[in-house]
């Protein structure tokens, strides 16, 4: 029997996101449950200590573990079930944390310069309960702004400058009022959580980490353009977070949150959930109303936009996850507070899923203008491999460009990232170094788009055809004078001609690499090399006589033979015999292999 | 033109317009022309082809036509370098996917996109790449399907959901592998489709033909006699295609006040009986259990001696006549005017009472 006063205010809090559970948190609970049971530390403590709280963003050491005791929080890394013996025995009984055990000055970099808004309730609360999150002042800017008229919650959120999250980055504010002036008596607000951008995860953190803060945020948009009904149209790919929303949405009815007459104040809201079969184009806010109504996945041309004719022919407001959920800390900490983080056309902070060749990925939360530096270095820890540089980073996901290197002192902003011919899109950012090849990566971007093209219209569904297959041909080294050429028009003409943002922003990283990259597009064709070695037609690999230190590595990782080395003396590769793997280019500590 | 209210102006040309026009309505009322190949008059605007696309004055991506509602001042210019440049890829990249043979192709001649082509000096070589080599559907006594020739336009699968509201055909697949298709790519059957021919009707390329008029002439060669249909009371347009004096298809043109170029199964597919073997080119007169060939003039002295006599024992509502679907709608006509003005009776009927 633990009899310690100390334990009064034990918490354990478990990352119960789906890197978490991927990782096992729910194992972890259960071995706490009954670590602490099997030592009745939970009878001392006389509460439920071990709580479920949503992802942090660093999901590369999860599972990921609070231990608060005495007021101080300890976290520990890569927590498996085996940990937790030692964990509750040495850390919990005898007070002394492990020391080996817990993150390291990598995970306090990583969110030590990230300006936590919306993410930071998401590592703190239970996900499932309500209560928690009315604890922290949850539902108070709903309160809030249904004691207001709607115009006054609309002028709040124009004043703050909140911009869509979604991509587009249009004015909040100023959609909503388009909306509320419709003499319509039916009107929709929908909550876009169909996040198909690869490797994004911003949205589903959120919801998994934080649902009620997006019902919340409905609930005030709702009130604000006058709509009853709101849907949330949410990946069949989520099934996490869609079991939290579903929860979320049964707790809120229960409290009178929603449904009829929300917090006594005569205005009603309902909130349906629809999951979307995983097309990428329902992303798209026309495509995703036609969704909604049973129809294929099809955009429609705007105008007339869904503000004026949207679900079912009556108004509709679109709002992303993110968009939504910062609107209940906006309301309660007002629009000064809001506009006061960013820079003078972006406003607040943005969440990204940092990715690709550095240190520390993950989701992170930064304010509007910080630079790309400060995001790469300081928060991502800097290359992943200390012997490459840093070449590029894509940002906006598969309808983003790529920003050179030389670039990266640039503020993160909608305007800048659009005046270099990238965009924020929904906050994908992948890191690429210079193993990476731009005609490759905008190769793989171009194949998804082609992929997830609708087929309506013909410079989307035949265009981007044509364009993957000129840079297919680059990369197998059967690239043609002129080529660039036609990239660059067939890019321009779809991007112009294109029906809805899918297509006008397909070619974008085409665009973008071919301006800041043209040299490798033109090493590709001219000389039929491929610089960053990554196109397997185009490799030769050839040893440098300089820079061999003759250690063998290179000779005991080729798989075909290729290499002749023996001890002290210098390796040569046999381009008969050579494969193109690359395996000794990999191994080389030296950069010897060219 | 007093009750139109706004105003807008299209390559310069003023023009007076409601506010639930688009922008292609009004350039047609005003005879500019604009390039389509997805708009069909009878279905809702669809904005894919893109092919319509126009400058509109402070907007700074091109428009669809199409689609876009006008608004009080705007300015239009439907033709820039630009937006030929554009219309240009566009068709190089149909034709791109395209068989190109339209030597031996059924729609030679009366082909939007062949049309096009020509009118843009398009040849669909700038673009090579992957093409569909997909087999022709032709399991059905009525429709054949080229999806080779399709270009997605989208108007067979809107006519049948927005018009016939049969649902037979949708978009499949996403992406250069999109296309119409029936659920599961089964064969069109009673089941799954009526036989309409609408989609055939509305498709701008070879993709959709009339099977039943394949190899009988080109649509150029082809004399339209105007008629109405008189399978039933609706009356719809119909437009006899004749060739060498024989009807080799059917079709129907928008301007049909009733119809408006829609046509069923009957009226589209219905016309088998005019060049068949089987049909009775000459009177038959009924002697004891037989049938006799007779000239017209023996045929019309029996019926009319008989006509005569009847009328004359019992009167005008003893007798009637009755008249078939098969002849046309004036034929028609003629024996209700013959049986009510010279047998003075009522009594006329015809099979189609739908």
């Amino acid at each position: 029997m633990v009899n310690d006063n100390s334990l009064k205010d034990l918490v354990i809090r478990v990352c119960v996101g789906t890197g978490g559970l991927a990782a096992g948190s729910q194992e972890v609970i259960d071995e706490f449950n009954k670590a602490l049971a099997a030592r009745k530390v939970r009878a001392a403590v006389r509460k439920k200590c071990v709580g479920k709280t949503g992802c942090r963003g660093f999901c590369a050491k999860d599972v990921l573990v609070d231990v608060v005791r005495n007021g101080k929080t300890f976290t520990y890394q890569l927590v498996s079930p085996d940990k937790v013996n030692r964990i509750v025995e040495e850390h919990i009984i005898s007070g002394n944390p492990v020391d080996e055990w817990l993150v390291g000055p990598d995970y306090h970099a990583f969110h030590d310069r990230q300006t936590k808004i919306l993410l930071k309730q998401c590592g703190q609360i239970d996900p499932e309960d309500i209560t928690a999150y009315i604890a922290i002042g949850g539902y108070e800017g709903a309160k809030k702004a249904l004691s207001l008229d709607p115009f006054e919650v609309i002028d709040v959120v124009r004043t703050s400058g909140l911009r869509g999250r979604g991509g587009a980055g249009f004015l909040t504010g100023l959609k909503w009022e388009f909306c509320h002036k419709s003499r319509e008596k039916t009107k929709y607000i929908i909550c876009n959580a169909d996040e198909g951008d690869p490797g994004a995860f911003m949205d589903r953190s959120i919801i998994e980490g934080n649902p009620h803060s997006v019902i919340e945020g409905m609930i005030i948009g709702g009130y604000a353009v006058g709509a009853n009904y709101g849907y949330i149209y949410i990946r069949a790919e989520y099934p996490l977070a869609i079991q939290r929303l579903r929860t979320a949405i049964r707790e809120a009815e229960k409290k009178g949150f929603l449904g009829k007459n929300v917090f006594k104040s005569g205005f009603d809201f309902d909130i349906r959930i629809k999951e979307g079969a995983g097309a990428f184009i329902c992303g798209e806010e026309t495509a995703l109303i036609a969704s909604i109504e049973g129809e294929r996945g099809l955009p429609r041309p705007k105008p007339p936009f869904p503000v004026v004719r949207g679900l079912w022919g009556k108004p509709t407001v679109i709002n992303n996850v993110e968009t939504l959920s910062n609107l209940p800390s906006i309301l309660t900490k007002g629009a000064s507070w809001f506009s006061s983080i960013g820079t003078a056309k972006s406003k607040g902070t943005k969440v990204f899923a940092l990715t690709g060749k550095i240190k520390n990925t993950g989701l992170i939360e930064v304010p509007m203008g910080i630079s790309l530096k400060e995001i790469i270095y300081d928060i991502g820890g800097g290359m992943e491999k200390t012997n490459r540089r840093l070449k590029a980073v894509q940002t906006g996901g598969p309808s983003g460009g790529c920003i050179p290197a030389s670039h990266i002192d640039m503020p993160v902003d909608y305007e800048s990232l659009i005046s270099i011919g990238s965009m924020m899109g929904s906050g994908g950012m992948v890191v690429m170094d210079d193993t990476t090849c731009m005609v490759d990566m905008a190769r793989f971007f171009l194949t998804f788009t082609g992929n997830e093209s609708c087929g309506k219209c013909i410079p989307c569904r035949v265009g981007t055809k044509r364009m993957l297959e000129i840079l297919t041909r680059i990369t197998e080294g059967r690239g043609k004078e002129g080529d660039i050429d036609l990239l660059m028009e067939l890019g321009t003409d779809i991007k112009l001609s294109s029906l809805c943002g899918l297509g006008q922003s397909a070619p974008n990283p085409v665009l973008s690499t071919i301006n800041f990259f043209r040299d490798e597009y033109e090493a590709h064709i001219k000389d039929g090399i491929c610089p960053a070695r990554v196109c397997k037609s185009l490799r030769r690999y050839t040893v440098s006589a300089e820079l061999c230190r003759m250690c063998g590595k290179c000779f005991r990782a080729c798989p075909s033979g290729a290499v002749i080395w023996e001890k002290k003396q210098k390796a040569v590769i046999d381009k008969e015999k050579c494969i193109k793997c690359g395996a000794c280019y990999d191994a080389c500590p030296f950069g010897s292999i060219l | 033109m007093s009750d139109r209210k706004l105003k807008i102006t299209i390559n310069g040309i003023e023009a007076a317009c409601e506010k639930d026009e688009t922008i292609l309505q009004v350039a047609r009322r005003v005879g500019v022309r604009i390039p389509t190949l997805c708009h069909d008059d009878r279905l809702e605007p669809y904005g894919g082809c893109r092919l319509c696309i126009v400058h509109v004055r402070g907007v700074p991506r091109p428009l669809s036509a199409c689609t876009t509602p006008v608004a009080d001042n705007m300015a239009v210019t439907t033709e820039t370098n630009t937006i030929r440049r554009i219309r240009k890829n566009l068709i190089e990249l149909l034709l791109s996917n395209h068989p190109n043979d339209c030597m031996r192709c059924e729609k030679t001649g009366d082909c939007a996109l062949q049309d096009l082509s020509y009118e843009y000096g398009v040849d669909g070589s700038r673009f090579e790449g992957e093409k569909w080599n997909l087999p022709v559907r032709e399991a059905n006594p009525f429709i054949r399907y080229e999806p080779n020739k399709c270009i997605l336009c989208g108007r067979c699968v809107r006519i049948c959901n927005e018009v016939v509201m049969a649902g037979t055909i949708d978009l499949t697949g996403r992406g250069f592998h999109a296309m119409p298709d029936t659920a599961f790519g089964k064969p069109r059957t009673l089941e799954n489709c009526e036989f309409c021919g609408q989609c055939v009707s509305t498709c701008p390329t070879g993709a959709l033909t009339d099977k039943k008029s394949i190899g009988k002439g080109r649509a150029y060669e082809m004399k339209k006699v105007r008629t109405t249909c008189g399978y039933c009371g609706t009356g719809c347009n119909l437009d006899l295609n004749v060739k060498d004096g024989r009807v080799v298809k059917v079709t129907s043109a928008y301007d049909a006040p009733v119809n408006h170029g829609n046509l069923c199964i009957k009226g589209r597919y219905g016309y088998d009986f005019i060049h068949s073997f089987e049909r009775i080119k000459s009177p038959l007169i009924r002697k004891g259990m037989k049938f006799v060939t007779a000239s017209w003039d023996e045929a019309l002295e029996v019926v009319a001696s008989r006509f005569k006599a009847l009328l004359k024992k019992y009167g005008p509502d003893a007798v009637g006549a009755f008249s078939s679907s098969r002849c046309t709608n004036e034929e028609n006509f003629l024996l209700a005017k013959w049986v009510r003005t010279s047998l003075r009776s009522n009594n006329v009927d015809n099979c189609a009472r739908v």
